[in-house]
């Protein structure tokens, strides 16, 4: 019986069999949202291509050096996170779990300065569709309004992607903690890794997308 | 299993991207034209190209997860294109 015993024996031959598995999955899985995010990429090219002007004066309202000092946020958490996935494999426990809290702290860092960023935007009264009275007139108020639309829409589900990541850096500190994630099992931080990385691609096209369209 | 980058790699990859960065916040202070936004998406090309293949380990990835890496912009491409052959080509109707 000592075959039945098992439940739920390993689908895997080895350790780097489950690796290239795990890549596959994920890979998989930022397929999907590269698609997801593509529609609105997608979009935003579509009226941006239609309202040049107007995506010029929408993205003057936008605070250019909380785009940029975010970039930079999302950057180094980049790098913490990928010397996590470096540390892991050696087995440098503390190490791992100095990346983790970095990267959270980075990630955290940038979700506050996008708060700001939208809390000053809704102080202008530049809310489209729920309170969009800017104080100064525009030259072209309903396409302004669409890019700042568009600007929600983008921004918000990157943050929610965030967000998602953020408590994936909890669980993954916490199942290292554990020694559930260790040397020879290292693959959810280098999940983890990748699908945060993504997230960080994400944002470095939104931001010449945003705020740099602007300044011409 | 496949070689990871070794840390010196992901040190000097962090480097090439703030400098990335610091070209992308400065193409505002160029004279403007027409060619600032496709250099902006240049240079946000190629950070994207550093982190894929240095920090997501494609550079060290079996062809086939490289395969799988490359479909969704492949796929992505098709429908932003077919769609922009539509919106791109309205006005010819009207002249």
């Amino acid at each position: 019986m000592s075959a039945s015993a098992d439940p739920a024996p390993s689908p895997f031959r080895d350790a780097a069999q489950r690796s290239v598995a795990n890549h596959y999955g994920l890979w998989t899985f930022l397929t999907t949202e590269i698609l997801f995010f593509g529609g609105l990429f997608t979009t935003y090219t579509v009226y941006r291509l239609a309202y040049p002007a107007a995506w010029a004066e929408g993205s003057s309202h936008l605070e250019f050096w909380i785009g940029t000092t975010n970039t930079g946020l999302l950057l180094t958490s980049s790098l913490c996170i990928a010397l996590g996935d470096h540390a892991i494999k050696l087995g440098h426990r503390t190490a791992v779990r100095w990346c983790l809290v970095l990267t959270w702290l980075l990630g955290a860092s940038f979700l506050c300065l996008k708060g700001y960023e939208y809390s000053g935007l809704a102080r202008e009264h530049l809310l489209p569709g729920l309170d969009f009275h800017p104080e100064h007139p525009l030259a072209h108020p309903p396409q302004v309004q669409l890019f700042l639309f568009l600007y929600f829409a983008m921004t918000g589900l990157h943050a929610l992607h965030m967000l998602a990541g953020l408590c994936a850096i909890a669980w993954v500190y916490w199942l290292v903690h554990r020694r559930r994630v260790t040397a020879e099992r290292p693959d959810a931080v280098e999940m983890l890794g990748l699908y945060w990385h993504f997230v960080d691609c994400v944002w470095v096209f939104l931001y010449p997308l945003l705020y740099l369209v602007g300044h011409r | 299993m496949p070689a990871d980058p070794k840390r010196s790699t992901l040190f000097l990859c962090f480097g090439a991207l703030l400098v990335l960065l610091t070209l992308a916040a400065l193409v505002p202070l160029l004279p403007p034209g027409p060619w600032l936004l496709p250099l902006s998406l240049a240079i946000a090309a190629a950070k994207t190209a550093i982190i894929f293949l240095f920090f997501m380990h494609l550079r060290y990835q079996r062809g086939l997860v490289r395969v799988f890496a490359v479909a969704g912009f492949f796929w992505l491409g098709l429908a932003a294109a077919l769609t922009l052959s539509d919106y791109l080509t309205r006005g010819w109707n009207t002249g």
